[in-house]
């Protein structure tokens, strides 16, 4: 093998979104092979755990790391990537903050199990089988991974050096970042590669934010028209602009429907949800009781609104249960 | 060492090397090339002769349950992240979902701005699994060095120019869905009633001709196939070979002439033999889809109620479904579109007669595809009513039941969501396609290893091999794990001081 710096990918509990946000790298993937080894990468390439195992500790220059830690098994190979690994990298929003994997933070695990292997319309389950970590057949021995109560961030497991934010990362962003790791002049521990400024400030419709807003309602997206050039908040639609952190070009303002935050807090926000809260709860126009409950009823679910990507990683990360 | 102590020493180290020499398990991990997770278990009898071999899918994730309490009108955006490689098959299931959810049609144009993100969708997402996925299998070969077998082997093996192409291709149907839709990974613009953006007159010139290039592609893609695979002795009978074959009812979804259509139509399902067994609207799913569950393996198998689960066997009185591009071709009596009928037409022609049973055969057939959906974005580009501005209606019946079905690129895709009076879930049922090929998918890689691998004799050729039976499924993981774990044995002991048990909980 070349001498060239050694690069891994993984997945844990995550929809091969930022796999696909690294084929969708196009063109400059050609510049990326040029530059680097890839030295394990599932989706990819079929190189399989023992290769990985068989490297040296700390021979991999950087792991790109996505999706959330739910099993055993994913916690294991990110530890050992971790080892393998000069620098680890949380790549997008769920190895991040959780991501919407994490929503399931807000379930009873045991409700989930009865659902899905009992009483989802469609199972016919009459044995009452559940997935075992443990099959023994004829004596053969087919085992399966642990899973979890909760889901948890990449950074709540290993040793994080950099996070590339995003649902999934955009491949500008990762393509920055493969040059930053190449030309070896580092940015502190734990730095966001992504730009530290509000969505709002790269919205194409920033000039009709208004100074102050009165927001009288909270409009739900199905059934209001949406003007396509106005900002979303002037609107009364509930739009994570103001707290979430810029870097995917404005993507989903320019499909017409408001930010819904997956990039993440910039550095001078502790938790997401709760910025976007106070903000948009400043701006609301009703100080009475009876007018800010209608108001809000436009917002039934505010957990899954405003903490979509961040539960595992914000300050509550879970429901308690019992 | 003492004597004695050595003897023992060696003895150990004797059984050691024997055990190991006996192996009765070999370990397929992580499957490679494909999305999501799996591992593939191998045990062999005393003569090293397959006895078993398990297809397993080690992860779960819980959408179902998650998306209670959560608005519909999410449900396209959170559904997209159960499959980053197919978000917009979860997108627009979940958004016809939500079109049955307040019983509201969508606008002409709404309509049809969907299908072209469709079918630009099912032209990438084939051309991946061709290009990056599946196909360096064939393109490079199955038994190349693991570090070849890859696109950039395929790069190397067919030139930089064809590699541009390709890349360059998909790139640019890629900028046009992430026009339509915002972003290409999970898009946004699907909303009940219709879209939320469409298509400017001015930038209609671009779709054009990505229409005209991507058809040619296609064509490019299909030939290149022809050249590579069909005209290769050695490839046509590792594809007809009986370790990669299996009789099974194959499941798609059909218009109202019984042609392949990715988007809309009935779910018809055809046995072994090629009859129809059955014809269903989305809305009756319930009536003849269900879920069976096994101890080894996260994912849920799916079956036809109709004739019952029957366990791993195939033929006709098996109610184990096959579904993806093989299965749709067997499903359906044609193509909607002249090039890929053509296409077909070959393609039975070559493969013996329709249904065909060959699991590798799932690779032509899903350039057959390619086809049909690039002609249909030339149709619908060319559709004066492509750039209209009546994009959506806004509902305004009360919501409570929902159900939406597609094609996606590995098979037929089910949402089911119900709801309270604010349109907030109150039950969700997903059956995701690659579920529905769940069984099939296991029986695969278990014939293929016992067909391949005998007296203990195995190489990674081979193994990537027995891997070729799944991957020409081109398998969602993400997708199939959308539910949450299977159980945690959980076991809590609480001794006294004298450290006895008191008691012992188990779960």
């Amino acid at each position: 093998m070349s001498d060239k710096p050694k690069i891994a990918m993984y997945w844990c509990a995550s929809c091969g979104g930022c796999e696909e946000s690294v084929v969708d790298l196009a063109e400059d993937i050609l510049f990326v092979v040029e530059n680097v080894d890839i030295v394990f990468w599932p989706v990819a390439l079929d190189f399989k755990k023992k290769d990985v195992e068989a490297m040296e500790d700390g021979s991999i220059v950087a792991s790109f790391i996505n999706g959330a830690i739910r099993t055993t098994e994913q916690e294991e190979m990110v530890r050992m990537l971790r080892r393998k690994s000069q620098i680890v990298i949380a790549y997008g929003s769920c190895a991040q903050t959780g991501g919407i994997p994490a929503l399931a933070n807000l379930c009873e695990r045991e409700a989930i199990l009865q659902y899905v292997y009992h009483d989802a319309p469609t199972v016919k389950n009459p044995e009452g089988t559940r997935p075992q970590l443990e099959t023994r057949e004829n004596g053969f021995r087919a085992t399966l991974p642990e899973f979890h109560n909760v889901v948890r961030t990449l950074g709540q497991i290993v040793d994080v050096d950099y996070y590339l934010p995003g649902c999934p990362p955009s491949p500008k962003l990762l393509k920055e970042a493969v040059i930053v790791l190449l030309s070896g002049n580092l940015p502190p521990k734990g730095t966001v590669l992504a730009p530290d400024k509000a969505l709002c400030d790269e919205c194409a419709r920033k000039e009709t934010k208004p100074e102050t807003m009165e927001i009288e309602a909270f409009h739900r997206p199905h059934n209001t028209p949406v003007d396509p050039e106005l900002c979303f908040l002037a609107q009364g639609i509930v739009c994570m602009g103001p707290a979430t952190r810029a870097g995917c070009g404005a993507a989903c303002t320019c499909g017409n429907m408001p930010c819904t935050g997956c990039y993440g807090p910039t550095s001078r926000v502790e938790d997401q949800g709760a910025k976007i809260l106070s903000s948009l709860m400043a701006n609301l126009a009703p100080k009475d009781e009876e007018g800010i409950r209608k108001a809000l009823e436009g917002i039934p679910d505010p957990v899954g609104t405003f903490y979509r990507y961040a539960v595992a990683g914000s300050l509550m990360r879970g429901k308690l249960t019992k | 060492m003492d004597e004695p102590v050595k003897e023992v020493f060696n003895e150990a180290r004797e059984r050691a090397a024997q055990d190991y020499k006996n192996q009765r398990r070999i370990t397929i991990d992580p499957i490679t090339r494909l999305e999501g997770h799996g591992k593939i278990d191998v045990f062999l009898d005393q003569k090293g002769e397959v006895e078993r071999a398990y297809f397993q899918v080690p992860e779960l994730r819980g959408f179902e349950i998650f998306s209670i309490g959560r608005p519909a009108e999410d449900m396209p955006q959170i559904t997209s992240r159960i499959c980053g490689v197919c978000p917009t098959a979860h997108h627009m299931a979940a958004t016809k979902a939500l079109d049955d959810l307040y019983k509201i049609k969508p606008t002409s144009a709404g309509r049809k701005i969907r299908e072209l993100m469709y079918n630009l969708f099912m032209l990438e997402d084939h051309a991946l699994h061709v290009y990056v996925l599946g196909g360096p299998d064939f393109i490079v070969g199955p038994d190349a060095p693991a570090a070849m077998r890859n696109i950039l082997g395929v790069i190397e093996k067919t030139g930089l120019d064809v590699g541009k192409k390709v890349i360059g291709m998909r790139r640019r149907i890629r900028e046009a869905m992430a026009y339509l839709g915002g972003k290409v990974v999970h898009p946004v613009l699907g909303l009940p009633g219709g879209v939320a953006k469409g298509v400017k007159a001015d930038d209609l010139p671009m779709f054009k001709e990505l229409a005209k290039d991507g058809l040619e592609f296609a064509q490019f893609t299909l030939q290149v196939f022809s050249d590579i695979v069909l005209k290769n002795e050695k490839y046509v009978e590792l594809v007809t070979s009986e370790n990669y074959t299996h009789r099974t009812n194959y499941m798609g979804v059909v218009d109202d002439q019984n042609r392949v259509n990715f988007y809309d139509g009935m779910i018809r399902v055809v046995g072994p033999e090629g009859n129809e067994v059955v014809k269903f609207k989305a809305q009756d799913y319930l009536k003849h889809i269900s879920e069976h569950v096994e101890p080894w393996s996260y994912v849920k198998f799916t079956y036809l109620e109709d004739i019952g689960w029957k366990g791993f066997t195939d033929g006709p009185d098996s109610g184990v479904i096959s579904v993806a591009p093989l299965a749709r071709l067997n499903a359906a009596d044609a193509m909607a579109t002249p090039l890929a009928q053509e296409a077909r037409e070959e393609y039975f022609k070559i493969l013996g007669g329709r249904p065909v049973h060959y699991t590798l055969a799932n690779h032509y057939a899903r350039v057959v595809e390619m086809i049909q959906a690039a002609e249909t974005i030339q149709e619908l580009v060319n559709d004066p009513e492509i750039t209209s501005t009546d994009l959506r209606n806004i509902p305004t019946e009360t919501p409570t039941v929902g159900i939406g079905v597609v094609e996606a690129p590995r098979g037929t895709l089910y949402h089911h969501y119900e709801t309270d009076e604010r349109g907030v879930l109150t039950k969700a049922n997903l059956i995701v396609a690659t579920q529905n090929n769940s069984a099939r998918m296991a029986m695969s890689v278990e014939k293929s290893a016992k067909g391949l691998i005998h007296e203990g004799k195995v190489d990674e050729g081979l193994l990537n091999m027995v891997e070729m039976a799944f991957r020409a499924y081109d398998p969602c993981h993400a997708c199939a794990t959308h539910s949450l774990p299977g159980q945690m044995p959980l076991r809590a002991r609480v001794y006294d001081a004298e450290k006895n048990i008191i008691q012992e909980f188990q779960k």
